[in-house]
């Protein structure tokens, strides 16, 4: 899922997409996100009306409303800004999924000049910025699960390198990394067995790498990962690289 | 909420199955991924470049197969043409019957599952007997392959032995040596007694007409030498332009399909045998089966043609190993299987239209595939197709509220609001069906809706810091 064709940045003002699950539960990764971009000197826009990316009816295969919400997006998040997004998954909706299904409508050359200017959040920071390491210090180890629609993109690689770059930090790798956490939006409620099994999966590996902390750059899984192992009655400290970074900073 | 077939499915598996399954594509992946990347400095551009010419090709079937049946009829091969599955079986069954053939021995081919060869020639008093040790297993078991390499990938050996016990085949032994060499000892036999051998093809070339059929067990070849008439039933995506292709094609075949760096055996056919030839079959036939294919090229899905067969999207994909391949009822399961077999339904598509649901579209799938199929984005286009052509999907959850509210700022803030209900209201009591099925074993986390949105404001006041 390569993000091709996309426009270089200028200037440090950013337009936030928090993300509909940040909106609705995770708060703390929206501000963290916040506090990130600013301690890099962005100004920071964050347009009331947004809602979401659109991709929960994408995947469900309702094209037709997930366009209205995609025309909607790409109103909200009008101009030429940089729009930063803390998902690679809400990302890859913006930058990739939004085109395949904009394919034949008329109005795609509009889709196409958000797509160009959305941003990961690590992707904006390494690749956007020039930024490659982070200050602060994390006295600990760390799980980074790669959430699947960073695949082909730079963000893996980019959050790896910030996160590594804090000092003291030790990054942990744990088996079968490529794997998917089982998350994947409606798939999570549409195939509740298939994938809390793979999610357990996860966990276990997880687990076996004995890290302080585990960091994605997804809330989709960590939500799904660390509802399963506090069913379990056995809770995961996990948090996006947003928080880590923002708390190691702290640290400084 | 109901729940998709699939995952119902999954549910029920045993977990000696899973296991099997599970272990069997896990290790078939790795050794695949070292073996590439041990290999090639940058595998990816090979992917992409063999991505490439298929692609090319299957955009120019229109002129690739007239100038494959001309090669192949140069080289002395009889061409026969399959709209359907049912045409394909009666031209095997017309070959073997003007040549009052009634035993077949056949290395496995995809295509013959597809047509349902077996049952048909049955029917007709006609032995046709699988070679191929996997295929073998489940002919004897009156069982289905679960995956396209491997086809008794479900099976574990004390499964086998027990089998093979009931069948004559010597005492319960489970040690893998002695399994195949009694079915080595039971196929040699037939081949001899054999009046065809069957195959499908691996790839053709369209330059020279050559046919090229890849084996581990050297059961194609034992096919071709014992029998004087060889049948080979090729899908009409099969075609390569030139022989330097498959230098390309050959080293990413074995690599992604059993992490080899050549299959073992190697059979290219140019035809029947020539006049001053030693051995060789009499005659060569070759069967051109559509079945559906060309509703595939017509359709915004036509990438998936592009299918070498290797299985290495089965093995990586998290769904088919918990699910294994009878989940996906059909001939081809797995991600590739997900995109091809609601296709080749043609206007029966809503049977399977369940299938391109089965992901979670991880992409683990194009990452591998020695085509660089974009398999996640067909998986969509199909849902797409799935919605607009109204076939209901349980499980799926509706999202016409949602859109309604996600396209009103005023309407998604008030839901904001209101989801605070979901910290003090039990599950039960909330009419949502999608929360229910997530809190069968999944904690939901404290519902915050808006809280970031009144943070920022805070923050942004005058006076009160930033």
């Amino acid at each position: 899922m390569l993000h091709s064709g996309r426009t270089p940045v200028v200037g440090r003002r950013v337009q936030l997409m928090a993300t509909c699950l940040c909106d609705a539960f995770h708060d703390d990764v929206a501000a963290a996100t916040v506090e990130v971009l600013e301690r890099l000197g962005c100004e920071v826009i964050f347009p009331e009306g947004q809602t979401c990316c659109g991709q929960p009816a994408f995947n469900s295969g309702d094209w037709p409303s997930s366009r209205k919400v995609v025309r909607h997006t790409a109103q909200v998040f009008a101009g030429s800004d940089p729009v930063v997004v803390p998902s690679g998954s809400c990302a890859a909706m913006v930058f990739h999924g939004s085109l395949l299904e904009f394919e034949r409508e008329e109005d795609l050359p509009a889709i196409e000049a958000l797509a160009h200017r959305t941003w990961e959040l690590g992707d904006y920071i390494v690749n956007g910025l020039g930024i490659t390491t982070w200050p602060g210090r994390f006295d600990g180890a760390v799980a980074l699960h790669r959430s699947c629609h960073t695949r082909g993109t730079a963000s893996s690689d980019a959050v790896a390198l910030l996160v590594g770059s804090v000092a003291a930090a030790r990054l942990v790798e744990f088996g079968e990394g490529e794997q998917c956490c089982g998350f994947g939006g409606t798939f999570s409620v549409g195939f509740p067995h298939i994938s809390s099994a793979m999610g357990d999966l996860k966990l276990e590996h997880v687990r076996a790498a004995h890290p302080d902390v585990l960091v994605s750059g997804d809330m989709g899984c960590l939500m799904h990962l660390g509802g399963l192992a506090a069913r379990e009655g056995a809770p995961l400290k996990a948090m996006h690289f947003a928080q880590f970074l923002r708390d190691a900073a702290l640290r400084a | 909420m109901k729940t998709q077939q699939i995952d119902q499915f999954a549910a029920g598996v045993s977990e000696e199955t899973r296991h099997a399954v599970y272990d069997g594509s896990k290790v078939g992946h790795e050794k695949r991924t070292k073996v590439l990347f041990d290999h090639f400095g940058a595998p990816d551009r090979l992917r992409r470049l063999a991505g490439e010419i298929k692609q090319h090709v299957i955009e120019n079937l229109d002129t690739y197969l007239p100038a494959v049946e001309a090669r192949l009829a140069a080289n002395g091969v009889k061409v026969h043409w399959a709209s359907t599955a049912q045409a394909a079986c009666e031209a095997v069954h017309s070959i073997l019957k003007a040549r009052g053939a009634t035993r077949l021995v056949k290395a496995k081919t995809m295509v013959s599952e597809e047509i349902e060869l077996d049952a048909y020639l049955r029917e007709r008093g006609i032995e046709s007997l699988e070679t191929d040790l996997g295929e073998f297993i489940v002919q004897l078991d009156h069982d289905h392959p679960s995956h396209i390499v491997k086809p008794i990938i479900h099976k574990n050996r004390a499964q086998i032995a027990a089998l093979f016990e009931k069948n004559g085949l010597g005492a319960y032994n489970d040690d893998p040596a002695t399994i195949t060499q009694r079915a080595r000892q039971f196929l040699r036999h037939k081949y001899l007694e054999a009046d065809a051998g069957l195959t499908g093809a691996n790839f053709v070339v369209a330059e020279s007409g050559r046919m090229v059929v890849v084996t581990n067990e050297g059961n194609a070849r034992f096919c071709l030498a014992a029998t004087r008439c060889h049948i080979a039933l090729v899908g009409i995506e099969k075609i390569l332009p030139s022989d330097g292709d498959l230098a390309l094609f050959l080293n990413l075949l074995a690599r992604s399909a059993t992490a080899q760096q050549l299959t073992v055996y190697n059979e290219f056919i140019l035809g029947p045998r020539a006049p001053g030839q030693p051995d060789g079959p009499d005659e060569t036939h070759v069967i051109l089966v559509d079945n559906g294919r060309t509703d595939v090229l017509a359709s915004d899905c036509r990438d998936i043609l592009r299918c070498i067969r290797c299985g290495a999207c089965l093995n990586v994909c998290p769904v088919y190993r918990q699910a294994g391949g009878h989940a996906y009822r059909s001939v081809y399961p797995g991600p590739v299987g997900a995109v091809l077999s609601p296709l080749l339904l043609g206007k029966r598509f809503p049977e399977k239209a369940d299938l391109p649901k089965a992901s979670s579209l991880c992409g683990a799938c194009n990452e591998v595939c020695p085509v660089d199929i974009p398999i996640p984005d067909l998986l969509l286009r199909l849902r797409d197709k799935a919605h607009t052509e109204g076939v209901p999907s349980p499980g799926t959850p509706p999202m016409g509220a949602w859109a309604l509210m996600a396209t009103r700022p005023v309407a998604w803030r008030a839901a904001l609001a209101g989801g605070h209900l979901l910290n003090h209201l039990p599950t039960s009591l909330i009419p949502v069906p999608a929360l229910r099925a997530w809190e069968q074993s999944r904690e939901l986390p404290p519902w915050r809706g808006g809280a970031f949105r009144a943070w920022l404001k805070m923050r942004r006041k005058p006076g009160t810091g930033t």
